[in-house]
């Protein structure tokens, strides 16, 4: 007898897909390759979000900082009346060089997209405004524009890269923006979502950014409460409705404006157990202690893999315990981090290396030479 | 013998697994197959209603897929290659052989069969291993592991050959382990291994067992060229739960 399905049969048992490409020469290449990468972990997600951050997209504007923007509403309408709100405030605090609207395929079918508009501005910052460095006044722009201007959302604000994003599975998302025609970058990051407490909402998908920083994140944040209430005393607005919005904005926070190099963060957001710190020398001993006492409350509570995109960098980083999966990969100049190792292989079935990370302990990939990007 | 080969490139896992069970109630004894990428599950689905037990042999290049080998019953695996997490998942008899690394949870629940590893494995090796009067699974990895081996562990083997003289770095070994063994060659601190482990010296019954498995290992890796003698000759360290029911006491 043959087998009869039932719905059961289909029920959708997933987790997320992360993937990153970069090549530390600098040389850029289009999303085809990540597209099909990512598409290759299918059934991690559900086709409730999908989205890439890519660096280097846009050299010819490599000096102006590149807005994304969603307008959302129920009918086109709503979504042109919110753009209008939001360019009257644009023109105000910004000088825009250029603006279009983000090239998409008809022939790619999506659920409900938003008005998806780019534009290239300089700060133009007033009275004590002066005072803020540029990437400050963009935060602080960023976060008036997510909780003040109804139905706009700023979801990419960095220089020379961008995200795109959107419901729908990453190779249908890839496909509506024409990231393997329209763009080259030399990071690639994607994500294929199951979101895990959440509505499926096109700002809502990873990656989440802000400036120069991209997080795509598989797993979920249980201290998200704690981590927000914190970032909300330094000026960042969690807007998004999803937990991995805390990384980027904790990520900006210590790597941009405290300084603090990434082995350090990761010892902030992933620390060894009080257990494991009690057996180390007394100067390890009280670095960790102090660390935790001082950003206790950016301890990422919860299982995660990340991959953090910056300008020049593309780091993974997992939990503690590494509670969701990671692998790490080089060819060449080329540095790869997947949640499946056989992603990778399809891409580049040949790897110089390929390793499994350890819980808590970052992976970065850095340019060669900084000044190929700038 | 009849052998099929399949090309599995941009063949769904579904797609995959129907045709293996398809092919092998049609009397299919070996299969080939080539260019797999992620395709999960391979060997879990080889079964047959009544009430006969196949046994197929699965030869394997390219990266398979999350669950390689789960649930399965008695087939024999080689992978040409490294595999993914989840690998002998909830496996009840067979044998799965990898030319090169594992990822995490390798051997989860694992109830019997034997699993060997050429290279490293990720975390979580051997999680909740268990075994029933003459199902005894046995896993034996040429490299090392990472943290929270044979983590709640309740039976079976584990043997850890640490060869190229690696160091064993991983921690929180054993936690909640409460049946089983573990053996490694080379040495591992105290503070590595949970505190309801207990580390001793292999006695003469264990010897056998590693000179059994380590036989086997290097059998299933002629390749290497490894010789017996030279690895059971190095020093190996025996963990096993001090108690059986290391919890009893706290609901007593």
């Amino acid at each position: 007898m043959p087998r009869i399905r039932r719905e059961l049969y289909n029920k959708e048992i997933c987790a997320c897909s992360i993937f990153g490409a970069m090549n530390r020469d600098g040389e850029r290449f289009t999303g085809k390759g990540v597209m099909k990468a990512i598409a290759n972990m299918h059934v991690r997600g559900n086709g409730l979000g999908g989205g890439f951050a890519a660096y280097g997209i846009y050299p010819e504007y490599k000096d102006y900082y590149a807005f994304h923007l969603m307008f959302t509403g129920n009918s086109p309408e709503a979504k042109r009346s919110a753009k209008i709100g939001f360019d009257a405030f644009l023109c105000e605090n910004f000088d825009v060089v250029s603006d279009d609207e983000i090239p998409h395929s008809d022939e790619v079918v999506v659920s409900d997209p938003p008005l998806i508009w780019r534009y290239y501005v300089l700060p133009r910052k007033q009275g004590e405004e002066a005072l803020l460095s540029d990437e400050d006044y963009i935060v602080k722009m960023v976060m008036h524009v997510n909780t003040k201007i109804e139905n706009a959302h700023v979801f990419s604000s960095g220089k020379n890269m961008g995200c795109f994003k959107g419901v729908g599975y990453p190779e249908d998302i890839g496909e509506y923006f024409m990231l393997d025609k329209l763009y080259s970058a030399y990071t690639w990051t994607v994500h294929g979502r199951f979101p895990t407490n959440t509505q499926a909402w096109w700002g809502g998908a990873h990656p989440f950014s802000l400036l120069n920083t991209t997080v795509v994140h598989n797993g979920e944040i249980s201290s998200y409460g704690t981590n927000r209430w914190y970032l909300e005393m330094y000026g960042y607005a969690c807007t998004l409705q999803t937990d991995t919005e805390v990384i980027a904005y904790a990520v900006d926070l210590l790597m941009r404006r405290q300084s603090i190099p990434i082995e350090i963060v990761a010892k902030i957001l992933a620390p060894p157990i009080w257990n494991s710190i009690d057996r180390m020398d007394e100067k390890e001993k009280k670095l960790l202690t102090t660390l935790r006492m001082v950003y206790g409350s950016l301890l990422m509570n919860g299982p995660f893999a990340i991959i953090i995109g910056q300008t020049g960098k593309m780091i993974g980083l997992t939990d503690r315990i590494r509670l969701r999966p990671i692998t790490a990969a080089t060819r060449g100049e080329m540095f790869y981090l997947s949640s499946e190792e056989a992603s990778i292989r399809l891409i580049s079935p040949v790897l110089d290396s390929v390793w499994t990370p350890n819980g808590g302990e970052p992976v970065v990939g850095e340019l060669n030479n900084m000044r190929t990007v700038l | 013998m009849e052998t099929v080969e399949i090309d599995a490139t941009g063949i769904s896992t579904e797609d995959l697994n129907e045709r293996l069970m398809a092919l092998m109630l049609d009397g299919t004894e070996k299969f080939v197959l080539k260019n797999v990428c992620g395709q999960r599950y391979i060997g879990t689905r080889l079964y047959s209603k009544n009430g006969n037990k196949p046994r197929v042999d699965i030869d394997i290049t390219g990266t398979p897929g999350s669950d390689l080998g789960a649930f399965m019953s008695g087939h024999r695996v080689r992978v040409h290659g490294n595999v993914q997490d989840g690998v002998g998942n909830t496996m009840d008899d067979g044998e799965i052989v990898v030319e090169g690394r594992a990822g995490d949870v390798l051997g989860m629940s694992m109830r019997g069969g034997k699993i060997f590893i050429r290279d490293n494995t990720g975390y979580r090796t051997a999680l909740h291993m268990k075994e029933y009067l003459d199902k005894k699974p046995v896993l034996v990895i040429g490299g090392t592991t990472q943290d929270f081996l044979g983590e709640y562990m309740a039976g079976g083997i584990v043997i850890l050959l640490g060869l190229g003289e690696l160091p064993h770095n991983q921690t929180f070994i054993g936690t909640g382990m409460h049946g089983g063994v573990i053996y490694i060659r080379g040495k591992v601190d105290k503070l590595q291994v949970a505190g309801q482990v207990d580390i001793s010296e292999p006695g003469v019954e264990d010897r056998k067992l590693l000179d059994k498995f380590v036989g086997e290992f290097i059998e299933s890796f002629p390749d290497l060229g490894l010789n017996k003698e030279e690895i059971l000759k190095g020093d190996f360290i025996k963990l096993a739960p001090k108690s059986k029911r290391p919890y009893a006491k706290m609901y007593a």
